[in-house]
């Protein structure tokens, strides 16, 4: 076989999804949702509904509902996808308001752009957008460790139908980025901007931030009618200037392993076990708490709490317990106690399990 | 676009490993791992005088 013939073939098997793991993003395809699958109302920054995808907005009283949606685009293999729908609505935007969805990428997974050398590459984000507001959006590229960004701009022209889009940013010969597990690039699809950041000059190519700079030229604001929604799926970043068709050959444990290095949902409901405790002494009972997988830093800790949520079973009786406190954490393992309503015998063992439907117990590492 | 609420941040145990701190309205217990988010914020509002930690009980 001839290397013309080769290349054509491996061009043709990328065009038909056949190069695997070319995906920077994790979740693209919004199938993770370990949080829960809708939220409703959320007027603050947060991790609210699909993994790895964070909600920005610091608008105040602007709201959106969240959820991961069954609305996809016809054809193209997708399952969910992450819609936006403004549940209240603030029509004019103000000063820094910011409003929209972004991802934080770590710098060893981003070793391939080579960022900060002669060598740097140019990089594509392609994705699947719906809306009924038609117009200009941007999505802003940002490096915290070198404090540079970059922005690029698409449209949608037709309301309320799938298109796919797809961005080239350049590749940045400054601004190197670190080797290790910080936030070293971030996107953010703009849903809407205030003036303050959108009244300089576009970044289109990769510069020292200037905050009057990043979304120059969104003209959408989504807040502006409790009419509007905004859908996204299908979100890849690859190597190249080229957007290959998603790549859908990652499973849902390979995607949900790759989420719970930075969010793992330990329990949620009653009767869910916890592990093995031991009575340190007779009002302290000490257990420890394991991540399927190694997570990003040591994650916090977060114990939904309420009377006898937990209970340890020990010595043929139990102590209903309210809480779980953190105590000693790693990226493998906490080490956790109950002080406030343990009472046993020092020496005793015993089991830990959720006895509350409302129980709940989460580890976030999260960029 | 990480502007964070924290109030009643105090170290869980003498270990002062762990802070329990409400953010954003949720209860927390943040490890003192400068890589962890929330404790890089906790960081920065007590550098800036707007948080302290108090010791634990």
């Amino acid at each position: 076989m001839s290397r013309a013939r080769e290349f054509a073939d491996l061009a043709g098997s990328a065009d038909a999804g056949g190069i695997t793991g070319r995906n920077i993003v994790i979740n693209g395809a919004m199938q993770v949702a370990q949080r829960a699958t809708s939220a409703s109302a959320k007027s603050s920054a947060g991790f609210h509904v699909v993994d790895r995808f964070k909600f920005i907005n610091n608008t105040s009283t602007g709201a959106v509902d969240i959820e991961q949606s069954t609305t996809v685009p016809a054809g193209q293999g997708f399952g969910y996808s992450l819609k936006v729908s403004t549940s209240t609505a603030k029509a004019t935007l103000t000063g820094t308001n910011e409003f929209g969805i972004q991802q934080r990428i770590e710098g060893q997974n981003l070793q391939v752009l080579n960022h900060g050398t002669s060598s740097a590459s140019k990089a594509t984000l392609s994705f699947w957008v719906r809306s009924n507001k038609t117009g200009t959006y941007v999505v802003w590229f940002y490096k915290e460790g070198s404090n540079r960004n970059i922005q690029r701009q698409f449209t949608i022209s037709s309301a309320d139908t799938w298109e796919k889009k797809a961005l080239t940013i350049d590749g940045d010969t400054s601004g190197s980025i670190a080797n290790d597990n910080s936030n070293e690039l971030e996107f953010f699809i703009v849903l809407g901007t205030g003036p303050d950041r959108s009244s300089g000059t576009a970044p289109t190519a990769w510069e020292t931030l200037d905050n009057a700079d990043r979304y120059v030229g969104q003209t959408v604001n989504i807040l502006d009618s409790t009419s509007n929604t905004f859908y996204l799926t299908g979100v890849q970043l690859e190597i190249g200037e080229k957007a290959t068709p998603f790549d859908h050959s990652e499973s849902y444990g390979e995607t949900l392993a790759k989420c719970q290095r930075y969010y793992f949902k330990f329990l949620e409901g009653s009767t869910k076990e916890i592990g093995v405790a031991w009575y340190y002494t007779a009002a302290h009972a000490s257990f420890m708490l394991r991540y399927p997988t190694t997570m990003r830093a040591t994650p916090t800790g977060i114990d939904t709490t309420g009377t006898g949520y937990y209970t340890i079973y020990r010595n043929g009786g139990s102590d209903a317990i309210n809480s779980i406190t953190f105590e000693n954490g790693s990226t493998e393992q906490y080490s956790a106690y109950n002080n406030s309503e343990a009472s046993g015998t020092a020496g005793q063992a015993g089991l830990v399990r959720s006895t509350n439907a409302s129980a709940k117990v989460e580890f976030d590492a999260e960029l | 676009m990480d502007e964070m609420t924290i109030t009643n941040a105090q170290y869980t145990s003498d270990l002062n490993a762990t802070i329990k701190c409400t953010i954003d309205g949720v209860e927390m217990q943040v490890p003192c791992d400068p890589d962890n988010r929330h404790y890089a914020e906790i960081q920065k509002q007590i550098a800036s005088g707007d948080l302290t930690i108090a010791d634990a009980e």
